[in-house]
């Protein structure tokens, strides 16, 4: 009896869970105003306008009453089909500013936490780098890199890792076969696999897959970077640009030549940004055409002591 | 005149008889070493069918592998099994398209190999696979940008004609079987009389097989060089310091036809002494095979040294870091045992005539194929744990790659079965061709259709 009482109240607690994780994706999607407008008498114009963003990114105002909450596909099916075409009229980058990283790591902790994560699993790595011996020594926040000619994408004999149209490279473990080809052929290092069960795999029973968090994990699957992309459908920035205390992470559209710093939440010119500090990519020769962009770390606000790095 | 004629006929219906007798009679019997044998070989296997199913249950973190070495002792064990398998392609077909009449005795023996090779190979890459149950997804979503797509489509095209040239050349000797070996189980006979296809042994049909497996060996050499070019493309169509290079095709086939021509003498060896086949199995067999076997060594160690002393000279910032550990970092005993006891010194032995002997030639050969084994693992691993990037951040056991318990367990099976399959087959089929050693000794299709 008291063993039953137990399961239900393990049920009752996921159900919970689901809700609750539900009702912040509903309240996220269509906004706050929208849900306390569901009470209102549908037949009376209000007067009262509120603004809601369309289909091509468009902010238009409309009456409140004329607002209803539409029910969210959240099968995986849909997921899937948006979440393989990727965002119209986008191409996303990163700039990571190397000389204010302090190592805060809050941008690891978030992306592990979000991405149901083992500790010793990395979509973003914070590496300590010493280039040579008379160099010193920095903290280089290293993603997928999303590159433009991503070896990763050319080997996989799947297509369960593929490129969509805004740039971002993203995995699908529903299709992903554990081969393991892509982990090779990264010269980033950047992607890891699910040797074990994924971290909380109970609580996530019940999630439908989104192909553009990469959760629920698969036990067996390669899990990656995704940029955020649920983060981005939305219009947000990035787990980890936005967890950044230390104003190290810019991210935007190239096509609008735009970057938001995550921490400042200042915009600036993408173009400008990189010409005055320099801007680099990671190896560059080997012809990946990384959409990471690098600022070097001069004037750093924290220089690291060597702790002899590993390498 | 015509008595003389009879008389001579007699001669060859009796001598083919000798050499029927003589190569079925290991067949079937088997003594009590054989069924330890098969029992040692059995419980390896079996242990490393039970190793997989735990696999299974708790996912591919029952072995070593991590996200820095992704790959290990599978792939290298894969890397293996299809270098061994090259050894059909390399004696059924390149010798004996050049006529060279001290291969027909060994053809059967290569061709087993290869076969019992590839299929393992063909195994145990589905082993190394985190979800063996989406297998199907390569042919539902199968994208032929990947090298993994080109290398099931060879590896299966190889495996197809390789089973066909040890079967084509076995038809005639299963008419023999059915009329020489009749003291065999029902269903031994009921699968001699099907698999014989009703052979008549009609010099139509003599003319047919030979001309049939003639077009095979001709087809079966691009694809060999296909399955071990593949292969290595595995390694070379990445980025990766180790494995950028673009001699890995050649340097894989040369390597392969090295092991497989070692493990033929391994297997002559064995079926020699314990089958007495000293009259099918000579010492010029051996010595052939020695110098073969210099000749496959000395090309490879030509790409070893290409392999390795370009970027050695160089020392590139990442070649170097996979370089030094090679010749003397964490992999330097490995490497230089692989090197100089697994090549320089057999192809500095086999150089003297008296190494070319049966015994010393077979403990050399035992030596080469375990040192390929472990070559496989040395140009798999080393560079996957030297990337580009500093390795930080991770667990201490990331820094290092040791297989587990499990990951051995079942390679051992998997070299286990592919012994099991070979032990098996030479008590069901004769391992030395009948028809074609009996037409080499004047023997015409009238007297072997007797």
């Amino acid at each position: 009896m008291e063993n039953k009482n137990s399961e239900n109240k393990k049920k009752n607690s996921r159900r919970e869970f689901l809700q609750k994780l539900g009702l912040v994706g509903m309240s996220a999607f269509v906004g706050q105003s929208i849900l306390s407008s569901c009470n209102n008498d549908k037949a009376t114009v209000t007067g009262k306008k509120i603004k809601v963003l369309n289909q091509n990114h468009q902010l238009v105002e409309v009456d409140a009453s004329s607002v209803t909450p539409i029910a969210i596909d959240e099968t995986t099916d849909y997921l899937q089909k948006q979440g393989r075409e990727g965002l119209e009229g986008k191409k996303f980058a990163l700039v990571v500013d190397l000389s204010k990283c302090k190592n805060a790591r809050k941008c690891m902790d978030t992306c592990q936490s979000v991405h149901q994560l083992r500790p010793e699993q990395h979509h973003l790595n914070v590496l300590l780098m010493k280039d040579n011996e008379h160099t010193a020594s920095y903290y280089m926040p290293k993603h997928c890199q999303h590159c433009d000619n991503p070896p990763c994408v050319k080997v996989c004999p799947v297509e369960a890792t593929f490129k969509r149209k805004d740039g971002i490279v993203l995995i699908d473990n529903e299709r992903c076969i554990g081969c393991r080809f892509c982990i090779a052929a990264c010269p980033y290092s950047a992607r890891s696999f699910n040797w074990y069960e994924p971290k909380d795999a109970e609580l996530y029973a019940d999630v439908p897959y989104d192909i553009e968090k990469n959760v629920p994990q698969r036990k067996g699957t390669v899990t990656k970077c995704t940029f955020s992309a649920d983060c981005l459908r939305e219009g947000k920035l990035p787990y980890c640009v936005s967890a950044c205390p230390n104003s190290v992470y810019y991210f935007g559209n190239i096509y609008e030549d735009s970057v938001t710093n995550g921490t400042s939440g200042e915009t600036v010119v993408l173009s400008k940004l990189l010409a005055e500090n320099a801007g680099y990519r990671l190896m560059e020769d080997l012809g990946t055409a990384p959409s990471v962009y690098y600022l070097p770390p001069k004037d750093r606000t924290l220089i690291p002591v060597d702790e002899s790095s590993k390498s | 005149m015509s008595v003389s004629i009879n008389k001579v006929e007699e001669n060859k219906t009796e001598r083919l008889k000798e050499i029927v007798n003589h190569l079925v009679q290991p067949m079937g019997k088997s003594g009590i070493g054989f069924k330890i044998w098969i029992a040692f070989l059995s419980i390896l296997a079996i242990a490393a069918l039970a190793m997989y199913i735990k696999q299974i249950q708790e996912g591919l973190s029952v072995t070593a592998m991590r996200d820095i070495a992704s790959w290990g002792i599978y792939i290298s064990n894969f890397v293996f099994l299809v270098a061994v398998s090259l050894v059909g392609s390399l004696i059924t077909a390149i010798l004996k398209l050049n006529k060279i009449k001290w291969a027909t005795s060994l053809t059967r023996i290569s061709e087993i190999i290869a076969v019992a090779a590839v299929i393992f190979a063909l195994i145990i890459i589905v082993v190394d696979m985190g979800r063996p149950e989406r297998l199907l997804n390569i042919f539902m979503y199968g994208r032929l940008q990947s090298p993994i797509v080109w290398d099931i489509i060879v590896v299966n095209t190889y495996l197809v004609i390789s089973l066909l040239l040890l079967y084509l050349p076995l038809i005639p000797d299963l008419a023999l079987l059915r009329k020489y070996k009749t003291d065999v189980p029902k269903w031994q006979s009921e699968l001699y009389r099907i698999l014989s296809l009703g052979w008549q042994g009609t010099d139509e049909q003599y003319k047919i097989l030979k001309k049939s497996i003639n077009i095979l060996m001709v087809l079966i050499i691009p694809v060999a060089f296909a399955i071990h070019t593949v292969t290595s493309w595995l390694f070379a169509s990445t980025l990766r310091p180790g494995w950028d290079s673009t001699i890995f095709g050649p340097y894989f086939i040369a390597g392969a036809f090295m092991v497989g021509a070692a493990a033929v003498v391994v297997a002559m060896y064995i079926f020699r002494v314990k089958y007495n086949y000293q009259c099918y199995l000579t010492d010029y067999h051996f010595n052939m095979m020695g110098k073969l076997l210099v000749l496959t060594s000395l090309i490879y160690l030509y790409f070893n040294v290409n392999e390795f002393m370009v970027p050695f000279y160089k020392m590139k910032t990442a070649e170097s870091s996979h370089i030094k550990g090679l010749f003397s970092g964490e992999f330097s005993m490995m490497f230089w045992m692989v090197q100089i006891l697994g090549m320089i010194i057999p192809i500095i032995l086999l150089l003297f005539k008296k190494f070319r002997k049966p015994k010393p030639m077979m403990i050399i050969a035992v030596i080469v194929v375990i040192g390929a084994f472990f070559k496989r693992y040395l140009i798999v691993t080393p560079t996957l744990l030297h990337p580009f990037l500093p390795v930080q951040n991770y667990p201490e056991s990331y820094h290092h790659y040791v297989p587990s318990f499990e990951e051995w367990t079942i390679t051992l099976g998997s070299i286990a079965g592919v012994l099991l399959i070979i032990s098996v087959f030479v008590k069901i089929f004769p391992i030395i061709p009948i028809w074609e050693v009996a037409h080499e000794e004047g023997i015409d299709n009238d007297i072997l259709n007797k």
